[in-house]
């Protein structure tokens, strides 16, 4: 599942590597895929359709960067168009504090999205900056809801307002506000029941809850598996209650997490925080370009262009890749790669942007192992370094107790070396004699490694 | 053959036909109007179907031959119900194999004919499986937040009011006052509950509750458990030790493992689906939150792949509001065009 929308970019391209611009012929299949994806990651229809207008316009006479494919270009667009309607740099995914506290936040969702755990987290959230929090546990009607606020409260040490007496929920605040100025708190957290979005006696309910305590905040709570109906719930809840933000919440789910979308588009409202695992401090602030790359399903291939392009010196590369295609690769070459993979930062971050590869679980990647193979390298004279055949066990033992490494390690390294080679040699034949290597781009190495 | 057909040697004892209990005046906890289930059901869906069949019916306005425009709005509108892109396409697909072997001509009669094909997918034998053994079991799983607690005090009042003695297990220890909330849930359906400590582990506590029920002579064993994330590897692995242990004590047991899903979920309601299926193997599924706007139109993906069907839904927070699944009106709903007719049904 992963990837998928690459493959299919890079399949659609394939075979224009050689147009330089974006054009209204070769972006028709590209939509087309950027469409599909963008459904199967639930993103609504609607917003579907004018998302791809938006990309269209954008990506339309685009020029292909020197280094880059079109589909690389292309697929950078779309990311970049997502991130954007996601809310860009927007600062306003903040909580906005009143200067009068407390600050009051109200919730706000369909049932089972998450609103009461979310009450906990974003209590937790607040109180581990120093701030005094009160939860009011204004869901009157599912069984127990109270009595699940209470246990969050007691688990994260903050006071719980209840009144089991009533079911006015209207009260209920009002008299929780009363609480909180008395007892000097600097915010609370109304935590309210499930309601369908069509129930009118139950939005009333929010209406007038909202007109008797003045939230300062109204945080909309929506499930990140949410289908292509989140649109109108999102739409209504917003309409009747004017939001100030969003919280996604399952997002340690597999779910793509299209709804994002949706709801940014329809309310034109912050996506403040995600809620992301079983425990209350599974909650951290919304990063739209995380998002995006999620809803795209595809690791974090922009990051690592972005990064590529700011580590390695293009010329460097071309030198680089022309001399190991023409006379295969040494110690020497090895020694600068690792450079250039070094400024690209930590072995482990540049794995995880690879698509599929997240997937596939904790990486096993170790930083030292590089140090090490690089004290090796160094520990070798000029020549051994260019001509791997030299080492005889004498040459291995000295360099060896250079780099503080055994002969093992050492055997190692040149076993690699000529795989490397080996596996070049096979690459060149697949890619034909002509072509140059240095002309490859990051993904045809990794597929063909 | 009556739904409540559980027991193979009891059949003529217990049966009680679904339309019986449709009669009655429903209690409603929380106070709405109850309707018939029909009623009910289409009200539910009929917000669903306003979209959809008025859609439907846009699309078909002024057109006189169906062709690639027509197609593609269908498709669109198979989408939007959450049908999936792969699952709209294939069904739009086979109907545009029959405009082509001018088997379809005429654009009225591609309504019945999509219809006929979405009824093809999803109309499964829902009937509950049949067992010699007792207490019959049902276990009850799926994601954090879709309804499996309300859903098993519902199926509960079901049982209980097919003449079967039903008991609850209170498996879902880990979530705060998921307990009380089943304890509240049980006293309301009035049906006895098992329950331990919250934190306690639910191995356990659905081992014991299977002792205890098979002990008291109990008809029926329904057991809750904590909402978990299918992709959440030592949570799965949890459930597979509750399905261990069970069979222990009883090995073939559980005889009914439903699936919750939530109607308003959308593509992932599949990866949901295929992963417990996988790790537990589901018998059934209860779609619920029928009485929002959202489709549930996944659900017919999930029925195509994996041929597991939809047993229940539920439409409503009312204690009567969870239903057999019946595929016909179902999709009649789904299609339905005449908002007044329905309401007269």
């Amino acid at each position: 599942m992963f990837n998928t929308l690459n493959e299919k970019l890079t399949a659609v391209f394939k075979g224009m590597r050689k147009q330089i611009r974006i054009s209204e012929e070769n972006i028709q299949d590209a939509l087309k895929q950027v469409r599909i994806a963008l459904l199967e990651a639930d993103v609504n229809f609607k917003v579907v359709k004018r998302f791809i207008e938006n990309v269209r316009e954008k990506a339309l006479g685009e020029a292909v960067l020197k280094s880059l494919t079109p589909d690389q270009v292309f697929i950078k667009i779309v990311h970049d168009e997502l991130v954007n309607v996601l809310g860009g740099d927007d600062p306003a995914a903040k909580i906005n504090l009143n200067s009068k506290p407390p600050t009051i936040i109200m919730m706000a969702g369909l049932q089972g999205a998450g609103k009461t755990t979310t009450s906990g987290k974003l209590a937790k959230f607040f109180m581990k900056t120093g701030k005094s929090v009160l939860l009011v546990a204004a869901d009157v009607y599912r069984p127990a809801a109270i009595d699940q606020l209470e246990v969050l409260g007691k688990q994260i040490k903050a006071d719980v307002y209840t009144d089991r007496n009533t079911k006015d929920v209207v009260k209920i605040a009002t008299d929780a506000l009363a609480h909180a100025k008395k007892t000097a708190k600097d915010l609370m957290i109304i935590d309210t029941a499930g309601r369908l979005h069509i129930d009118e006696t139950l939005m009333d309910e929010l209406v007038r809850t909202k007109d008797a305590v003045n939230p300062d905040e109204i945080l909309f709570v929506a499930d990140a598996m949410t289908g292509q109906d989140a649109v109108t719930v999102a739409k209504t809840f917003n309409d009747k209650l004017d939001a100030t933000g969003i919280i996604l919440t399952k997002m340690d789910g597999d779910a793509r997490g299209g709804a994002a979308l949706s709801i940014k588009e329809v309310t034109g409202k912050p996506l403040k925080f995600i809620a992301i695992g079983e425990k209350l401090e599974d909650f951290e602030q919304f990063y739209p370009d995380r998002m995006a790359s999620r809803i795209l399903g595809m690791g974090d291939i922009v990051s690592l262009v972005e990064r590529a392009q700011d580590a390695i010196d293009p010329d460097e590369a071309d030198d680089l890749a022309s001399k190991i295609q023409k006379k295969g690769l040494d110690f020497e070459d090895m020694l600068k790669q690792f450079k250039m993979i070094k400024r690209m930062g930590s072995l482990e971050s540049i794995m995880r942007l690879i698509p599929g590869l997240s997937a596939a679980g904790p990486m096993n990647v170790d930083d030292k192992q590089l140090k090490r193979i690089e004290a090796i390298i160094q520990s070798m004279t000029p020549h051994e370094r260019k001509n791997a055949k030299v080492l005889n066990s004498s040459r291995k033992k000295r360099i060896a107790r250079g780099s503080g490494s055994s002969v093992n390690d050492i055997n190692k390294l040149c076993t690699q070396l000529e795989q490397m080679n080996k596996m070049m040699k096979r690459m060149k034949k697949k890619l034909g004699s002509g072509k140059d290597l240095s002309k490859m781009n990051m993904k045809d190495i990794f597929k063909n490694m | 053959m009556a739904f409540f057909d559980i027991f193979r040697k009891k059949k003529n004892e217990t049966s009680v036909q679904v339309e019986q209990t449709e009669e009655e005046t429903p209690q409603s906890p929380v106070g709405e109007t109850s309707k018939s289930f029909f009623g009910k059901l289409k009200e539910g869906l009929s917000k669903t179907s306003d979209k959809f069949t008025g859609g439907l019916e846009n699309i078909f306005l002024g057109r006189k031959t169906i062709d690639e425009d027509l197609l593609e709005e269908l498709e669109e509108l198979l989408i939007t119900s959450d049908m999936g892109v792969q699952t709209s396409m294939k069904i739009i697909d086979s109907v545009r194999d029959e405009v082509s072997r001018k088997t379809l001509k005429d654009p009225a009669e591609l309504k019945n004919s999509l219809k006929k094909k979405i009824l093809e997918i999803i109309n499964l034998d829902n009937t509950l499986n049949q067992v010699e053994e007792k207490p019959y079991m049902v276990i009850v799983v799926g994601v954090n937040g879709t309804g499996k607690t309300t859903s098993i005090a519902k199926l509960a009042k079901m049982f209980k009011d097919s003449g079967l003695k039903t008991v609850l297990a209170a498996g879902d220890t880990f979530r705060a006052a998921a307990v009380d909330q089943l304890a509240i849930w049980a006293d309301r359906a009035g049906v006895p509950i098992i329950r331990q400590a919250e934190g306690s582990d639910p191995a356990a506590v659905i081992y014991d509750a299977v002792q205890s029920a098979k002990a008291k002579n109990f008809d029926v064993l329904i057991a809750d458990t904590a909402g978990r994330l299918h992709n959440k590897f030592n949570l799965m692995k949890e459930l597979e030790k509750i399905f261990r242990v069970i069979k222990k004590e009883m090995p073939a047991a559980p005889h009914e493992v439903l699936l919750v899903l939530d109607a308003t979920s959308g593509q992932n309601a599949l990866s949901q689906a295929k992963k417990f299926h996988e790790e537990v193997g589901i018998t059934g599924i209860i779609l619920t939150k029928l009485d929002g706007t959202a489709k549930g139109g996944a659900i017919i993906g999930i029925v195509d792949e994996l041929k597991i069907p939809v047993k229940f839904i539920g439409f409503g927070e009312g204690m009567d509001d969870l239903r057999p699944f019946d595929a016909e009106s179902f999709v009649e709903a789904l299609f339905r065009t005449d908002i007044n007719e329905a309401d007269k049904g």
